[in-house]
């Protein structure tokens, strides 16, 4: 409105570019993505901004609640385990897809059986290969054959296993899904731009199952690596919800004024993890249990969260998110005591302290924090600080005496997705305790819930006795929007879309 | 000698994305477990030796075949073309910037030296080489699209978009230009044939514009077409700010995501580019100057 006063043809160009300025007014939500998606068909994406996408345009057989992690019905309405390999599914009728393809049997068993396939190269197995093959029953019932016993079946329907149409995919493909794809979401895909640009119209015959219907008519989500810009943006309307702000933008935002800026928690928890089978070498001081307790005791977690980490976050005790299924928190607890670390740095020989090499691939401030932390007590720490990609490849091949990491579970919110990864024998596994895998297999194959709990209890006390982690914190995540927005966030970090309303 | 040059890049290019880490990890992503990425080094090859990865990807690519990107799984073509378009258009943009800016005041710090202009020019080519262009574009989206809202912050949609970032990548290019220009024109202007034309009574500015600056800018125009070759490679930062998503972000994003088959298309590309450029300085140097046409 300021250039009414120009007349020239730049004036007129920098006009038309302020029409991309909207928000409540032309009834468009804009958000932004910090990362480029890969690919639009879920199945073959391992982003979150591909999983966010996939929410608001797909649906699974179940719906998790967000607020309460209960599991209700979705293009399913009801379901049964047959045994304890066999989830039977009757399905909701008169569903129909964003191009008008009804949904029934057929569609299941045919998403179902092409993403087991391993020919079909889904990019994360561990989502679907824990299914066998789908029954088709009748024309509205189904049965899903496990490979094996798998307890949380219902989490992954829910989150990771979105229905596709038969037809439309048989005719495409996922190449041509990912240009146009078709779900029964309560967002359809007006337009792509790989990578960049992704436009989602309301689905008006959306079939109004747990998920609401959307509410804003048009939702225009942009690329912008750039946090700073992002901001920028916000600041000038270009954009109405954002996340992922770091914690000090976050608190400048909110001390300015004039946006609403929330913190969520999320399943993410920062952990030091310690060679505690030898992997590195021979003699390491990691794999004396005093010496970890030692560690265990010398790490002021309390005040490294108030200090720095902040918002939402929390101290954990156990290996896990407490937010998920099975996470006993009710362990041995290290408090922080750097007398007691040195006592018993002492007791295991290394009363001078010792060196070490430190590794770490994120937040720098707090890996400066565990390392002064450690020096207090006269461990004297190398760090490394590397890429993710890099440093998870070096736990695999070849173990790190001690790091700092964190996990997502992929916002799994069941124990099976992070103790077996960590515990469960395989390359990120740096205790290697049989005990450890033994209790963690027994409550991966159970369906029974008491009896899961009770072998996840078991692991997790055994790694808090043995002090094979040092569980840090959680994790939470900041969201800004204007004040026209009003979004709840949830802690699996998934911006339903059709959740988001005009104040 | 251009094919030995764009195949000797690219083999030292293969080489050091090949040596910086395990490609099935990073195409993983950060919470794929064990069987996710050997699933992928399987399904890629990248358990074979390296000569065999890298004779491949050659036969492919001499066909006119970049392959498939990993990471998009859209062929590398595909992926490319219109991020070339807007990298191409913000290096053209930010050169002409570049040079419209730096030759005129170059010219007038020669014909004043250590005066007024001289020294204001001195400082901007002192400042434009100090500034970080990532802090640069910041404080341009702020002042132009927060405080003034004259200009989008980011995005390539519109003409407008293109402003802040040329200016950013261009001013970045500037001194280097002004500084050459500046010392060319000192140079020619003190030579003989200046002074006779000056002597037969020329009018100044066809002295100074088809007389001095001819000959002056032969350099300048070498170094330009160096830095648009920057520019197409180098623009990263100022993509990444303006979210442009050109072909600079892409490289520099392609390489985190050891997304080889994209790398080794932009690099090849690229090398082309700075050859192209090389070449087209060559004329229009020769054009300039009719010395240069015989040798």
């Amino acid at each position: 409105m300021r250039l009414a006063g120009l007349s020239s043809l730049v004036a007129a160009a920098l006009l038309a570019s302020t029409s991309a300025y909207a928000g409540k007014a032309d009834d468009t939500l804009h958000v932004a993505f910090t990362k480029e998606v890969e690919n639009v068909d879920v199945y073959y994406t391992t982003a979150r901004e591909g999983l966010i996408l996939s929410h608001s345009i797909w649906d699974g057989l179940v719906h998790r609640d967000p607020a309460s992690g209960d599991y209700v019905g979705n293009l399913a309405t009801q379901w049964r385990w047959v045994d304890d390999t066999t989830l039977e599914f009757d399905l909701r009728e008169g569903v129909k897809f964003h191009n008008g393809e009804p949904f029934d049997a057929d569609d299941v068993v045919a998403t179902v059986n092409y993403v087991v396939d391993p020919k079909n190269g889904v990019k994360a197995p561990k989502n679907v290969n824990w299914m066998k093959s789908a029954e088709k029953i009748d024309q509205y019932k189904v049965r899903i054959h496990l490979a094996a016993p798998f307890p949380a079946a219902l989490e992954f329907l829910s989150s990771v296993v979105p229905m596709y149409p038969n037809e439309y995919y048989a005719k495409v493909g996922s190449t041509g899904m990912a240009k146009q794809p078709v779900g029964t979401g309560p967002y359809k895909v007006e337009s792509v731009e790989p990578g960049r640009h992704f436009v989602l119209k309301k689905n008006e015959d959306h079939f109004g199952g747990p998920k609401a219907d959307a509410a804003i008519e048009t939702v225009d989500i942009r690329t912008i690596p750039e946090i700073n810009t992002q901001l920028a943006e916000l600041a000038t309307g270009g954009l109405d919800l954002i996340w992922g702000v770091p914690t000090d933008q976050a608190q400048m935002l909110d001390a300015q004024g004039g946006f609403n800026v929330v913190n969520e928690e999320t399943m993410r928890v920062g952990y030091m993890t310690m060679d505690a089978a030898k992997r590195t070498s021979g003699d390491t001081p990691m794999a004396n249990k005093k010496v970890r307790e030692a560690i265990n005791y010398a790490i002021d977690r309390k005040g490294i969260v108030d200090a720095l980490v902040q918002g939402s976050s929390e101290v954990i005790n156990s290996a896990c998110s407490p937010i998920q299924f099975g996470c006993d928190q009710d362990v041995k607890v290290y408090d922080y005591d750097p007398e007691k670390a040195k006592k018993l740095l002492e007791e295991a020989g290394y009363g001078d302290g010792f060196s070490i090499e430190f590794y770490a691939y994120r937040d720098r401030p707090y890996a400066e924090a565990l390392m002064n932390n450690l020096a207090a007590v006269g461990i004297r720490t190398n760090l490394n600080f590397l890429q993710y990609a890099a440093l998870a490849d070096k736990v695999r091949q070849d173990g790190i005496p001690l790091g700092f990491m964190t996990w997502g579970s992929n916002s799994i919110a069941d124990v099976s997705a992070i103790l077996p990864e960590f515990f469960g024998g395989g390359g990120q596994d740096q205790s290697r305790d049989e005990e450890v895998q033994k209790a963690i297999v027994s409550g991966d194959t159970s369906i029974d819930k008491d009896a899961r709990a009770k072998s996840y209890s078991k692991a997790l006390n055994r790694i808090a006795d043995e002090a094979y982690w040092v569980p840090l914190w959680t994790y939470g995540a900041y969201y800004a929007m204007s004040q026209d927005t009003n979004f709840k966030p949830t802690s699996d970090e998934i911006v339903r879309f059709f959740d988001v309303t005009w104040n | 000698m251009a094919v030995l040059v764009a195949l000797t890049v690219s083999i030292i290019s293969f080489s050091l994305l090949y040596l910086s880490g395990d490609p099935a990890v990073a195409m993983a992503g950060e919470n794929a477990d064990d069987a996710a990425i050997q699933a992928i080094r399987e399904g890629y090859g990248f358990d074979r030796p390296f000569i065999v990865q890298y004779g491949d990807w050659l036969f492919s690519a001499l066909r006119g075949d970049f392959g498939e990107s990993y990471y998009f799984r859209v062929p590398v073509s595909e992926v490319i073309a219109d991020r070339l378009q807007i990298t191409m258009l913000l290096g053209l943009f930010s050169t002409s910037f570049a040079l419209v800016v730096a030759i005129p005041l170059g010219v007038a710090a020669a014909l004043w030296p250590n005066s007024i202009i001289d020294r204001a020019a001195l400082f901007l080519s002192v400042v434009g080489q100090a500034i970080p262009s990532f802090w640069f574009g910041l404080i341009l989206i702020v002042i132009f699209a927060i405080d003034l809202r004259l200009l989008p912050a980011s995005g390539s949609g519109t003409w407008a978009g293109f402003v802040l970032p040329t200016v950013v990548l261009g001013y970045y290019a500037t001194p280097a230009i002004m500084r050459l220009t500046r010392t060319g024109m000192l140079e020619v202007l003190s030579a003989d044939y200046v002074r006779t034309a000056r002597a037969k009574g020329l009018p100044a500015p066809n002295i100074v514009f088809k007389h001095a600056l001819r000959n002056a800018i032969i350099p300048v125009v070498s170094l330009a077409a160096v830095q648009m070759g920057f520019m197409l490679g180098g623009s990263v930062v100022v993509e990444s700010v303006f979210a442009l998503h050109g072909a600079g972000y892409l490289a520099w994003e392609s390489i985190s995501r050891n997304d080889l088959p994209t790398m080794q298309a932009l690099v090849l590309i690229f090398s082309m580019f700075y050859i192209a450029f090389t070449i087209l300085a060559d004329v229009v140097n020769a054009w300039l100057d009719p010395r240069l046409r015989v040798s």
